[in-house]
């Protein structure tokens, strides 16, 4: 469906993807704040993926593929972890919550992103960032 | 990589009569261990050096993940349990919607530029 990259669970592995995603997007004209966000869902994700699904393990990998179009930003990113339920996190807007450490970055993604959606076991999310249009003159 | 080096500073701290103006060294407050360290660095402040008032100013900072929220709510705690005040200042756009979206800008004190952060601490 687009660009596929395979990375070691190293979180200089998940700059270097980020920054490839940043070219494309720039290249494809698209806002600094929609950079801006897709960089931060993206950050999200790929902590997640690296550090709670492969838990730092050099030997599992993290499988990223995503699409740059005129229109929207799709991207899925699949680790080797044994998944999680998003609803058993806590919502961390609760102010029970607010200075638990947990469940920021989930909340951050489903902000920044258009769609977010976990498949499978909870190993696998997929994100979409579809454009606005731009606001008329 | 910058980000290897433990002892590289991290944060400018300017003293304003007696609030501890703090900027970040770095555009982008990202990586464990960089968060880990401004975070000590931040609370020796208040913990070792008996800092009451903190204006964080934002102005350099590009990007920011959920990572460093933490440190910023642990350093809100600390500063509230001796009587003191934490005020973050001069935060760009897309960075303010992440305090926003996490709704941490109900429980800090948010200015928008270094000149009001001062005068929030009157």
């Amino acid at each position: 469906m687009g660009t596929e990259l395979t990375i070691p669970s190293d979180l200089s592995e998940a700059r270097r993807v980020q920054e490839l995603i940043e070219s494309a997007l720039s290249a494809a004209a698209y806002t600094e704040h929609e950079v801006f966000s897709i960089k931060l869902a993206l950050e999200e994700a790929l902590v997640n993926a690296i550090k709670h699904g492969n838990q730092m393990d050099p030997d599992k990998r993290v499988f990223v593929v995503y699409k740059v179009t005129p229109d929207r930003f799709d991207i899925r990113i699949t680790d080797e972890g044994a998944g999680f339920n998003p609803a058993d996190v806590p919502d961390p807007t609760d102010p029970d919550n607010l200075e638990r450490p947990c469940g920021r970055g989930l909340l951050l993604m489903r902000g920044f992103m258009t769609e977010v959606e976990y498949h499978g076991r909870g190993n696998v999310v997929s994100m979409a960032k579809v454009r606005e249009p731009a606001p008329a003159e | 990589m910058a980000s290897q080096q433990p002892r590289r500073r991290r944060l400018e701290v300017e003293d304003i009569g007696d609030i501890a103006v703090v900027n970040f060294v770095d555009k982008k407050i990202l990586d464990e261990q960089n968060i880990q360290m401004i975070g000590d660095d931040l609370f020796r402040l208040v913990d070792e050096l008996g800092r009451r008032k903190v204006l964080l100013n934002f102005g350099n900072v590009e990007f920011m993940s959920s990572a460093a929220l933490g440190k910023l709510i642990t350093l809100h705690r600390k500063l509230q349990a001796v009587q003191g005040k934490l005020v973050l200042c001069k935060i760009a756009k897309d960075i303010l919607d992440v305090f926003k979206i996490t709704k941490l800008d109900k429980i800090l004190t948010i200015a928008t530029d270094e000149q009001a952060g001062l005068q929030s601490f009157a």
